[in-house]
């Protein structure tokens, strides 16, 4: 067994708070994201939008839209002709059904705001006047808006192609002895049966999806300027829809106001604003609203759980059976397809519990609502939730510690194979509980707790144990049968005459300091100042094909192949450097100051200033064969299962008796995410993604009446979380580095999401433990609690 | 063209001359017409904050301005807090305490916040954590936010700084 390690390897950058590179023009106002591009000629599109949820198209009439003056163009699908959005996954029919995503609707339209047509014009307000005078006929059909809809006999489909309305229906596992389980459990244990919800929420980057197409004579090329997460996904698939040559499409992205995996998948309007751009013969720039962001943009997390766990009399977990249910609304997304959700909490739900039996099904549903991508945790929230919904009711049932019940069922001998036939590098799941209720203890919350009942308070104690693989590497992806299997990443890098170094990397940050992180790497990896290293991302031109940010992929899969082209950076300077020192290679090494020196009399050195000229300027001096480019290319893909980072949180909440809120009292996360390159980025990523993962605990759900309309179309009904409801949250760290990755580290980018929800959710029902009432959906409205608190007080009130 | 109206904005300090339609929005005559694209829209319908600007010293929602309703206001943008290539103290107090990610509420926020504090330079944390619940950030869980906010405050009073983040969750 690996022990814990408190302090993994320390570079001399890698493990400090360096400032980030990216804040200057940020906080001056000087970033560039796509909204602040501005081109000659630009011209502006919007999207007539369906209204209704589900319906045939009769008929789109633009003719009043094409008079309003400065409205340049309309067009509809038929207009355009473009390629379908596919997304396949390599499964047997009675498992996935193949669907197809018009750029713009055709004959149906399955949500609303599905886009039906686009219009362009010289200025936005103009675009808008253009818009809302579009008429649109539509033959409305009865909407599927929830599983009693979707599954219902003679419910009407949304997609025709699909029965049922499901899109992937899988079962997996079905390991020996899960009804002997249940079977025993039920003599001499327990059975613990539980449904629960979580809500539809939208990933919700603060700057909404946007893009910039224009056309390129000199370059032969379209320019398409967007904010996504995975810019090369979008040259792919934006060259098959319009039916170009890869190399016709260049993409690059800018600054990004986030994306928490919105931005991972490729939106239709990205299509139609090139495909219009290239119609027109000028640059055409969309930006999307916050309405449409709210309604129209990918959503996620709508699941509904049914878990069955059998415990033996000493809290041994020994089988979990569960049913999920994944509202993955009108589309399959691109390239991870509607099997998204479902794959991932189907695959890993038995996540850090020594679980000997397990079966599961897990079927994505379509509905007609806004589709869904992936968003950060992907699933994991969810089934970490019922995971630990579970721990909580069955300690309670057995009359144990939900402490002491986790304890017994952590794994705790690494590397360690699962049920799921997944294999879990070593983490510290056991060490940070312990931490986690250390904290906890040491500070008097337990004791406040215990006695708050008396005092007539309801607080309550909730805990979460869970991990997270951040490395998925193809191998990985390949499993879930995806047919674009995502994986590697390649980085190149280049010395130039002032021996600063340019290094470009495949990954794609929106917010997580990647200009800042992957510098520090390279500093160490050169010995040389963070200063002097300059990442460049976001341009398909720079590298041949990366797979962008997502799936807390950067620092280890990102970070790994910076890494390594770096070394191969190093050998090559150190190679010039010894015959211009006349000696042997390995008589020289780097010296830390960004230069190399001789082991044998480190007064002898060259500075890569030194080298670099040689190389560039009078390449005549270098041996005879060799190559003047001080540059190397490296890709990295991560082995097998990848690599884990793992955490626990803890939290105490009060219920207000008088109006049913919840206040967080404390919030104490103690994780391990192997080597922390940037302790303060790794805290940022830690209470970031708590903030999100407490906003779909308490708040966050985009609603649908029953004929499909949304009811959460502005910030009016869509309650993101403010400073006055994030509490302040603690942050501790343990370092198991990962042998699986160049740096040790492990991606941080979910991990807090993950947590939050089931930690929020015991710590309710806790503060609820007198009242016989559990609460097992989220987001928790007060009304429930109140109702809990209100219908126990009554009961109080007639017993006495 | 013809209800187009040539307006004068007086925008960090300088005069700039604009022709604007009523119905346009400050937000969009600063980033569009004046090029002053640190203003950032995030909502458009004044919850997020990711606009506020300073107009005559207030923090309001430049996308619920319309540009005719500023003539004759003082206003001050992002664009407005360093000087000579320096950053500021609240600007530096942001990157210290690592108060930002993706930097699209950062401008918001700083407006926000030096409005806040020339009002209230006495402000405690609490009441920091109160006014900044006016905007939106999806990035940081608005603890940072609080302590890049409260450290100015501190600093700019000649007082020592709560900074320790973890000190202050448990207090």
């Amino acid at each position: 067994m690996t022990g814990p390690r408190v302090d993994g390897p320390r570079g001399r950058w890698v493990g400090a708070s360096v400032p980030r590179r990216e804040d200057p023009r940020l906080l001056t106002g000087r970033g560039r994201f796509v909204d602040d591009i501005r081109m000659h000629g630009m011209l502006h599109a919007g999207f007539v939008r369906a209204t209704v949820a589900h319906g045939r198209l009769v008929g789109v009439d633009l003719s009043a839209v094409r008079e309003i003056g400065g409205v340049v163009a309309a067009y509809t699908a038929d207009d355009l002709d473009l390629g379908d959005i596919v997304a396949l996954l390599d499964r047997p029919p009675e498992e996935f059904v193949p669907t197809a995503m018009p750029v713009l609707a055709r004959d149906k339209v399955r949500f609303v705001g599905e886009p039906v047509a686009i219009v362009i014009g010289c200025d936005p307000y103009v675009v808008e006047d253009g818009v809302e005078a579009a008429v649109v006929d539509y033959e409305p059909l009865d909407a599927v808006v929830s599983e009693e809809t979707a599954f219902a006999q003679q419910a009407p489909l949304v997609h025709e192609e699909a029965p049922g309305n499901v899109l992937l229906d899988v079962s997996m596992f079905d390991t020996p002895g899960v009804d002997e389980a249940f079977r025993a459990a039920a003599g001499d244990g327990c059975v613990i049966d539980l449904v629960s919800r979580s809500g539809r929420q939208n990933a919700l980057p603060l700057e909404t999806r946007g893009v910039i197409a224009s056309w390129d004579d000199r370059d032969d090329q379209l320019l398409v300027q967007t904010c996504s997460q995975v810019p090369h996904q979008v040259r792919t698939l934006l060259a098959r829809s319009l039916g170009m040559q890869e190399r016709s499409v260049r993409v690059t992205v800018p600054d990004m106001g986030g994306g928490f995996g919105q931005k991972c998948v490729v939106g239709r309007e990205e299509i139609a604003v090139a495909a219009a751009a290239r119609r027109l013969d000028r640059p055409v720039k969309w930006i999307e609203d916050r309405r449409e962001a709210l309604t129209a943009a990918f959503l996620a997390r709508e699941q509904r759980y049914r878990t069955r766990a059998a415990f033996d009399a000493e809290g041994r977990i020994t089988a979990v059976d569960a049913d999920i249910v994944c509202d993955m609304g009108a589309y399959s997304c691109y390239p991870f397809t509607a099997g998204i959700e479902p794959l991932m909490a189907s695959a890993e739900m038995p996540g850090v519990y020594k679980v000997p039996a397990y079966r599961v099904r897990a079927r994505a549903m379509t509905t007609n609502k806004a589709p869904t991508a992936p968003y950060r945790g992907v699933s994991r929230p969810q089934y970490v939730m019922a995971m630990e919904r579970v721990m909580d009711r069955a300690a309670r049932e057995l009359g144990l510690d939900p402490v002491e019940i986790r304890r017994r069922n952590l794994i705790t001998e690494f590397p360690y194979t699962g049920i799921n036939n997944v294999t879990y590098d070593p983490g510290t799941y056991r060490e940070t509980l312990d931490l986690a209720e250390g904290v906890l203890r040491d500070e008097g919350w337990c004791h406040l707790r215990d006695g708050a009942t008396e005092q007539g308070r309801h607080i309550g104690i909730g805990y979460s144990c869970f991990s997270e693989r951040t490395g998925y590497g193809s191998e990985a992806f390949a499993k879930r049968k995806m047919q674009v299997v995502p994986g590697f990443d390649i980085s190149e890098i280049r010395m130039d005459t002032s021996g600063s170094v340019v290094v470009t990397s495949g990954t794609m940050n929106h917010g997580q300091s990647h200009e800042t992180t992957l510098a520090q790497i390279v500093a160490d990896r050169l010995g040389l100042d963070p200063g002097k290293v300059k990442l460049r991302q976001g341009d398909t031109e720079r590298i041949a094909y990366g797979w962008g940010t997502f799936a807390s992929r950067s620092a280890t899969i990102g970070g790994s192949a910076v890494s390594v082209a770096a070394d191969r950076l190093a050998e090559v300077v150190r190679t010039i450097g010894a015959y211009l020192l006349e000696t042997r290679p390995d008589n020289v090494r780097l010296d830390g100051a960004g230069g190399v020196e001789q082991v044998d009399d480190p007064a002898r050195r060259l500075s890569f200033e030194d080298i670099a000229d040689v190389a560039y300027l009078r390449s005549h001096l270098l041996p005879k064969g060799s190559e003047p480019a001080l540059s190397a290319t490296a890709s990295f893909d991560v082995a097998g299962d990848g690599t884990f980072s793992n955490a626990t949180h803890a939290v105490v909440v009060e219920a207000d008796p008088g109006t049913g809120r919840i206040r967080i009292l404390r919030y104490a996360c103690v994780e391990d995410c192997g080597v922390v390159i940037n302790p303060k980025v790794v805290d940022g990523q830690c209470r970031g993604g708590i903030a999100q993962g407490i906003a779909g605990a308490l708040f966050e759900e985009i609603t649908y009446a029953e004929n499909g309309e949304p009811s959460a179309a502005s910030f009016i009904d869509y309650l993101v979380p403010t400073a006055a409801e994030i509490p302040d949250i603690s942050v501790e760290h343990l370092e198991t580095p990962s042998t699986l990755t160049e740096n040790g580290a492990k991606g941080v980018g979910e991990g807090g999401t993950i947590g939050a929800p089931a930690a929020v959710l015991n710590a309710i029902n806790d503060a609820l433990r007198h009242t016989g009432v559990s609460l097992e959906s989220t987001p928790v409205h007060p009304q429930s609690v109140l109702a809990a608190l209100d219908s126990a007080a009554q009961e109080a009130s007639n017993a006495s | 063209m013809n209800d187009r109206h040539l307006i004068e904005l007086n925008v960090n300090g300088t005069e700039h001359e604009a022709l604007v339609e009523p119905r346009k929005t400050l937000a969009d005559v600063l980033r569009g017409d004046l090029g002053l694209t640190g203003t950032h829209l995030g909502c458009e319908h004044g919850v997020c904050g990711a606009c506020t600007i300073l107009l005559d010293g207030e923090p309001v929602r430049a996308c619920l301005v319309f540009a005719v309703q500023a003539e004759n206001s003082d206003i001050r943008t992002v664009e407005s807090l360093s000087r000579d290539g320096e950053l500021c103290d609240l600007q530096r107090s942001f990157s210290e305490h690592h108060g930002l990610q993706c930097g699209f509420c950062t401008p918001g926020f700083l407006m926000l916040a030096e409005g806040f504090l020339t009002q209230q330079p006495d402000a405690d944390r609490e009441q920091i954590r109160e006014a900044v619940s006016a905007n939106l950030c999806r990035c940081t869980g608005y603890q940072t936010i609080v302590d890049a906010i409260a450290a100015t405050a501190a600093e700019r009073a000649g007082t020592d700084t709560p900074s320790d983040p973890d000190k202050a969750a448990t207090s």
